[in-house]
C-alpha cells in the first residue's frame, strides 16, 4: 500500500521536477546556515564555521543526487538527458536525420503495410463471429469448373438434414453474373450486381443488418413478395445513404421489389467470395421454385457446433455424401457426390492458395529492412568515426562505456522513432490506397485497415532495427582505446581499419541481400510477362463487352423452341444493327465470358461408342451467338453455327481441340477428325460437331485449358448474354454508339458497363501481379539502398585515403590509375556481394518455384542480368568518390593535417 | 570492533529518524541529523545530506508529514512529524530489529564459534 503510494509519488516528483528541486534547495541552505550557526556559537570564526558545516553535511552535490535518486526516478533523468542530447545531436546534422529517417521511414513503412495484408489476409480470423467455426463445402478440385464445385437444391438439402456436425449449412447461388440486376427509378435503368443467398446465410456468418433486418425462412418462399439488402456502398451511392429506405420498394428486374434492410460496411460479399468484384445487393434464393431443377447451383458453407473439430466434420460429410443425389427424381443419380462433399475452413479456402505468395512477399521486405538496418549501421558508423574522439573525451571525463553504449543506443531508438513516425504514415496511406483497389483480384483486400497489431508492430519493427542498426557501431564506438582515439592516430590506424573491415562487410551483406530481392524479383517479372503472353485462346484487344438485356419469353411455350425462337430473331436484329455500326469488325453473344463463370452439362460422347465407367467431369458449356467467335478472335475449323441452325434443326455444337482430341481416343473417326461427327447426350437429340476451336483459357490464365463445348443460342437456353463487339479503333469509343444501339430495339436495356476484353484478362492476372509489382518495387528499394550503401563506404575510403592518394599522385600515378584503384575496390565488395546473393538466391528460389509460370527458379537469364544491373549500378555509385579521388590535388592533399 | 565509525545498514536510518520523530516531536533535517549523531555518540558514520533521502523516502510511503515553519533562531526550515502509519510502522520495525538483534546475539556467543571470536 505504501509502495505503490510511493511509485504515485516517484512518479508525480519525476513530473514536477522543478519546485521540488528548489524546496530542496531553500532546506539544504537551511541546514547550511544553521549548521554554522551552531559551529559559530561554539566560537568559531565564520569561515571555519562554514567549512566544518560543509563536512558534516558530505558534500552538498550528494546530498542533492541522493534526494533525487530517492524521490524520482533516476534512470528516466538520465534518459531525458540522453534524449535532449541525441536531439541536439541530430538536429546539428539535418541531413544526416533527413537521409536516416527517410530510409528507416521507406523500409519500416513498406513493412507496416505487408504487415497489414499478411495480417488480413492470415493472420486475422475472418471479419465473422467465431470464424474458426465456419468451414466451405465443396468437392476436391475438378476440371468442370464451378458446376463441379457447386451442389444441387436436392444435394443441399440432404446434407444439411443428414449432417449433426454443423449449426447450420448455407450457400449461395454461385452463377450470378456481374450487372445481372436492373434498377429501374423512372430514366435509363441502371445496372447492378446482385447476389442469391440461401435464407440462413446472414444469420450462420453472424451478420446483422446496420438498418432494418437480414432475411427470414418466408422470403424465401414459393410466391413470396421480393426483398432485397443493400450493400452499404451501393446503398450510399445509388441511394445517397437515405435513412428512411428500408420498406421502401422499387422496380428491379421488372419486379415491385421492397428493401428490408442495409448491410454493415464490414460486410463485403466480393471482398470474401468474389474477390476483385464488388456485389451490390443480396437477394433469397428460393430453393423450392424453379432452381430445383438446374442442377449445381449452390455453393455450401457450414457452421461447425462449437466442439466439433474439422476431422470429424470430414468423417461424417464423407458418410453422408453417398445419399445425396443430384436429383431426388432420378434416383440413379442418389451417389453422384460421392467422395465429393469435403469441408475445408473457410479461411483456408478464401486465402490459402495466398499463404506462398504471402511469405515472398513478407521476406522480400524485412529483406528491406535489413538491408536499411545495414545501410544506417553504416551511416552511424561513419558519424562514429567521426565522433570518436568526442566519446573518448566523455569516457576520459568518468563517463562509463555502458553510458556511452546507452546514449548511442538511445540515438538509434530516436533515429528508429522518427522512421517508423514517418513509416507508419507512409503505410496509412498505402494501406488506404490497397484497400480501394477493387479489381485486384485478392480477398479480404477491402476490409484492410490500420489496426492496434499493425501499432504494435511498428513498435516491434522500430525497437528491433534501432538495436540491429545501432548496436554494431555501439559497440565498436564503446570498444574502442581511449588512448589511441584521443591521439588520434590518422591515417593507418588501426581502429580506422578495423572499421572500415566491419563497413565493407556490411556492405557486402546488403549487396547480397539486394542481390536475392533482385533474382526474386527478376523472376516473378518473368513468370508475369510469360503469363501475358500465353496464346489465351482469344484475342482480348480490341474487343469489349455489354451484358444485354432481353425478353424471350412467350407463352405457353412448352419445350421453349418458341423461346428460342423469339432469341434468334432479338439477337439477329441486334447483331446486324451493331454490326453495321462503323467501326464495328464483328460482333456475337455469349452467355457467360471467358475468365468468368461457367457450368457444365454432362459429357456428350461418340455415337454409338460405349462410355467408360469413371469420367466424372463433362466440358464447360457455353451457349452462343453465330459471329461470336470471329468476335472473341478464336479461330475456327469446320463452320460457325448459323441464323439457320434453329429450335427445329439439326441440333449442332462446336468443340474445343482438347475435348476433340479426348474424344477421338474412344472413337474411330476417319483421320480422328471430329467435324462432322456425331455426339451422343445420353437422352436427347445427337449432337452434330461442325467446327473445331482453339483452347480457350477459361477459368484462368496461368493454368491448363480443360474441355469446352459451344452450343448455338437458338437450339439451347444460355444464362443471359453478352455482346462482343471487335473493332479496330479503341473499344471505348464504341460504348455510346453500342449502347444507343441497345437502347433504340430496347428502351430497357440498362447502361450496363462497356468493358474491354482486355480488363477479363488483367483482372485474372491482377493478383499476380499485384505480387510482382510489389516484390519488384522492393526490389528496386533494395538496390537503391545498396547503391547507396556502396557510396557511403567508397567515398569515406577517398576521403579518409586523401593523402595517400595525394603521395602516390605525387610519386607519378595517373588520374586513370587512382580511379582505376578505386573502382577497383568497387567492384571487389560487390563482386564478393553478388556471389554471396546469387548461391543464397539459388535456395530461396526453390521455395519460390510454386509461384512461377513457365520459369526455371535457376533461370539463367534472370540470375545473370540481375547480377550485371548490380554490378553497373555498383559501378555508378563507386565511380563518383573514384572520379572525386583522382582530381585530389597532391600538393593540397599532403599540406592538410 | 575497528575504530572506524559504523557504516549504516540499508533501512536503519529511516528507523532512526522515526524514532528520533516519536520521542522529539516536529523537526526540522538539520535538528534530526544533530540529534542521531548525538545518540549514538559519534559512532555512525553520518553524512547529514543523506538524511534528506531518507525525509523524502518516508514522506512518499506517508510515514511523516512536512511543512516549512521557523526555527528557535528564527530561521526558515523544513518540519517533519511522524503520522499515525508512521508510528504503526516504527513499531513494526522495532519489533523486527529487536528480534535480529536476538538472534545476532545467540549466534555470535554460540559455544563452539569461541576460538575465532577474539578476532
Amino acid at each position: 500500500m505504501s509502495e505503490t503510494l510511493r511509485l504515485l509519488k516517484r512518479l508525480w516528483a519525476f513530473i514536477r521536477r522543478k519546485p521540488l528541486d528548489n524546496d530542496l534547495e531553500a532546506e539544504l541552505a537551511a541546514h547550511l546556515q544553521m549548521a554554522i550557526d551552531d559551529n559559530i556559537a561554539r566560537g568559531l570564526k565564520p569561515i571555519e564555521a562554514r567549512r566544518l558545516a560543509l563536512i558534516s553535511m558530505g558534500g552538498m552535490e550528494q546530498a542533492r543526487y541522493r534526494q533525487r535518486e530517492a524521490r524520482g526516478f533516476m534512470t528516466l533523468d538520465v534518459l531525458k538527458q540522453d534524449l535532449k542530447y541525441t536531439l541536439r545531436t541530430l538536429w546539428r546534422d539535418p541531413s544526416f536525420t533527413i537521409v536516416a529517417a527517410l530510409i528507416l521511414a521507406l523500409a519500416i513503412g513498406a513493412n507496416i503495410a505487408v504487415f497489414s495484408v499478411v495480417n488480413t489476409l492470415l493472420l486475422r480470423p475472418l471479419p465473422f463471429p467465431n470464424a474458426h467455426e465456419l468451414v466451405w463445402i465443396a468437392p476436391p478440385p475438378a476440371k468442370c469448373g464451378l458446376s463441379c464445385a457447386t451442389y444441387s437444391t436436392d444435394a443441399y438439402d440432404e446434407f444439411r438434414t443428414g449432417s449433426r456436425s454443423y449449426q447450420d449449412v448455407t450457400g449461395y447461388f454461385a452463377f450470378s453474373g456481374p450487372d445481372n440486376l436492373s434498377l429501374n427509378l423512372g430514366g435509363a435503368p441502371i445496372p447492378a450486381t446482385s447476389i442469391d443467398v440461401i435464407q440462413n446465410f446472414f444469420q450462420l456468418l453472424g451478420v446483422h443488418a446496420q438498418m432494418g433486418r437480414v432475411f427470414r425462412p418466408e422470403d424465401a418462399r414459393n410466391g413470396a413478395a421480393p426483398v432485397i439488402l443493400l450493400s452499404n456502398a451501393w446503398w450510399k451511392r445509388q441511394f445517397n445513404s437515405d435513412p428512411n429506405i428500408v420498406g421502401k420498394a422499387f422496380d428491379m428486374n421488372g419486379q415491385q421489389t421492397t428493401v428490408i434492410g442495409v448491410l454493415p460496411e464490414s460486410f463485403d460479399f466480393g471482398a470474401v467470395f468474389a474477390p476483385g468484384t464488388k456485389v451490390d445487393a443480396i437477394t433469397p434464393l428460393n430453393l423450392y421454385g424453379p432452381p430445383r431443377d438446374w442442377g449445381n447451383i449452390i455453393t455450401m458453407i457450414g457452421r461447425m457446433k462449437p466442439g466439433v473439430t474439422l476431422g470429424q466434420a470430414v468423417d461424417e460429410a464423407a458418410r453422408v455424401a453417398p445419399h445425396m443425389c443430384w436429383n431426388n427424381k432420378q434416383p440413379r443419380s442418389c451417389g453422384d457426390y460421392k467422395d465429393g462433399v469435403v469441408p475445408v475452413p473457410l479461411k483456408d479456402y478464401i486465402s490459402g492458395k495466398l499463404r506462398r505468395s504471402l511469405v515472398v512477399l513478407w521476406s522480400a521486405v524485412g529483406a528491406i529492412l535489413l538491408i536499411a538496418c545495414v545501410n544506417l549501421s553504416n551511416l552511424l558508423l561513419a558519424r562514429a568515426a567521426a565522433r570518436a574522439k568526442e566519446f573518448a573525451m566523455r569516457g576520459a571525463l568518468g563517463a562509463s562505456r555502458g553510458r556511452i553504449v546507452r546514449q548511442l543506443l538511445t540515438e538509434s531508438l530516436v533515429l528508429s522513432g522518427l522512421g517508423a513516425i514517418f513509416g507508419f504514415m507512409l503505410a496509412v496511406i498505402l494501406v488506404q490506397w490497397l484497400a480501394h483497389q477493387g479489381a485486384i483480384a485478392l480477398p479480404l483486400l477491402s476490409t484492410l485497415h490500420m489496426d492496434s497489431a499493425a501499432v504494435g508492430w511498428t513498435a516491434l519493427i522500430a525497437i528491433f532495427s534501432a538495436t540491429l542498426f545501432g548496436l554494431v557501431p555501439g559497440l565498436r564506438m564503446a570498444g574502442g582505446n581511449v588512448y589511441e582515439s584521443l591521439k588520434d592516430a590518422g591515417p593507418g590506424a588501426t581502429a580506422s581499419r578495423k572499421h572500415e573491415r566491419t563497413r565493407s562487410v556490411l556492405v557486402v551483406s546488403e549487396v547480397a541481400l539486394a542481390c536475392m530481392l533482385l533474382v526474386g524479383a527478376g523472376l516473378l517479372l518473368r513468370s508475369f510477362i510469360n503469363v501475358l503472353n500465353v496464346d489465351l485462346g482469344f484475342e482480348p484487344d480490341h474487343a469489349a463487352a455489354i451484358k444485354v438485356d432481353y425478353n424471350d419469353t412467350v407463352p405457353n411455350d412448352k419445350n421453349g423452341d418458341l423461346a428460342a425462337q423469339k432469341r434468334g430473331v432479338i439477337f439477329q436484329q441486334i447483331l446486324s444493327r451493331v454490326g453495321a455500326l462503323p467501326g464495328v469488325e464483328a460482333a456475337g453473344m455469349v452467355d457467360y465470358l471467358p475468365l468468368r463463370q461457367n457450368r457444365a452439362w454432362g459429357l456428350p460422347f461418340p455415337k454409338g461408342v460405349k462410355r467408360p465407367e469413371k469420367i466424372d467431369s463433362g466440358p464447360l458449356v457455353y451457349v452462343i451467338s453465330p459471329g461470336y467467335m470471329r468476335a472473341m478472335g478464336t479461330p475456327i475449323r469446320g463452320r460457325d453455327f448459323t441464323w439457320s441452325d434453329g429450335p427445329k434443326s439439326e441440333p449442332v455444337v462446336l468443340i474445343n481441340k482438347s475435348f476433340a482430341k479426348f474424344l477421338a481416343g474412344f472413337a474411330k473417326w476417319p483421320n480422328g477428325d471430329a467435324v462432322g461427327q456425331s455426339l451422343s447426350n445420353g437422352s436427347d437429340a445427337d449432337l452434330h460437331v461442325v467446327g473445331i476451336v482453339d483452347d480457350v483459357h477459361e477459368e484462368n490464365v496461368d493454368g491448363d485449358t480443360g474441355w469446352q463445348i459451344y452450343y448455338p443460342m437458338t437450339q439451347a437456353g444460355p444464362n443471359g448474354a453478352e455482346l462482343v463487339v471487335r473493332t479496330r479503333m479503341n473499344p471505348a469509343s464504341l460504348a455510346g454508339p453500342v449502347l444507343a444501339a441497345l437502347r433504340e430495339m430496347n428502351p430497357k436495356q440498362p447502361a450496363a458497363e462497356f468493358k474491354p476484353i482486355r480488363l477479363l484478362v488483367n483482372h485474372a492476372v491482377s493478383g499476380r501481379q499485384f505480387f510482382m509489382l510489389l516484390v519488384v518495387a522492393f526490389a528496386v528499394l533494395g538496390l537503391l539502398l545498396a547503391a547507396l550503401g556502396i557510396y557511403g563506404v567508397i567515398s569515406y575510403t577517398v576521403t579518409r585515403q586523401t593523402q595517400e592518394i595525394g603521395i602516390r599522385m605525387a610519386l607519378g600515378a595517373s588520374a586513370g590509375k587512382v580511379r582505376q584503384r578505386v573502382l577497383l575496390s568497387t567492384m571487389r565488395l560487390a563482386l564478393i556481394g553478388v556471389a554471396i546473393g546469387l548461391c543464397a538466391s539459388l535456395e530461396c528460389a526453390r521455395m519460390m518455384a510454386a509461384l512461377l509460370f513457365n520459369t526455371s527458379p535457376w533461370d539463367i537469364v534472370t540470375y545473370g542480368s540481375m547480377a550485371l544491373l548490380l554490378l553497373v549500378i555498383a559501378a555508378f555509385s563507386g565511380y563518383v568518390p573514384a572520379f572525386r579521388a583522382s582530381r585530389i590535388n597532391p600538393i593540397v592533399a599532403l599540406r592538410t593535417n | 570492533m575497528s575504530p572506524e565509525k559504523l557504516d549504516l545498514l540499508q533501512g536503519t536510518l529511516d528507523l532512526m529518524v522515526l524514532q528520533t520523530l516519536t520521542v522529539m516531536g516536529s523537526m526540522h533535517g538539520y535538528g534530526i541529523a544533530r540529534r542521531i549523531e548525538q545518540v549514538s555518540a559519534n559512532e555512525v558514520l553520518l553524512n547529514q545530506g543523506t538524511i534528506y533521502a531518507s525525509l523524502v523516502r518516508l514522506e512518499q510511503r506517508g510515514w511523516i508529514s512536512s511543512s516549512w515553519g521557523t526555527s528557535d533562531n528564527n530561521r526558515k526550515a523544513k518540519f517533519y512529524a511522524i503520522t499515525a502509519a508512521g508510528k504503526r510502522q516504527l513499531a513494526a520495525d522495532a519489533r523486527y530489529w529487536e528480534r535480529l538483534k536476538d538472534v545476532m546475539e545467540r549466534v555470535l556467543t554460540m559455544e563452539d564459534s569461541a576460538e575465532g571470536a577474539d578476532a
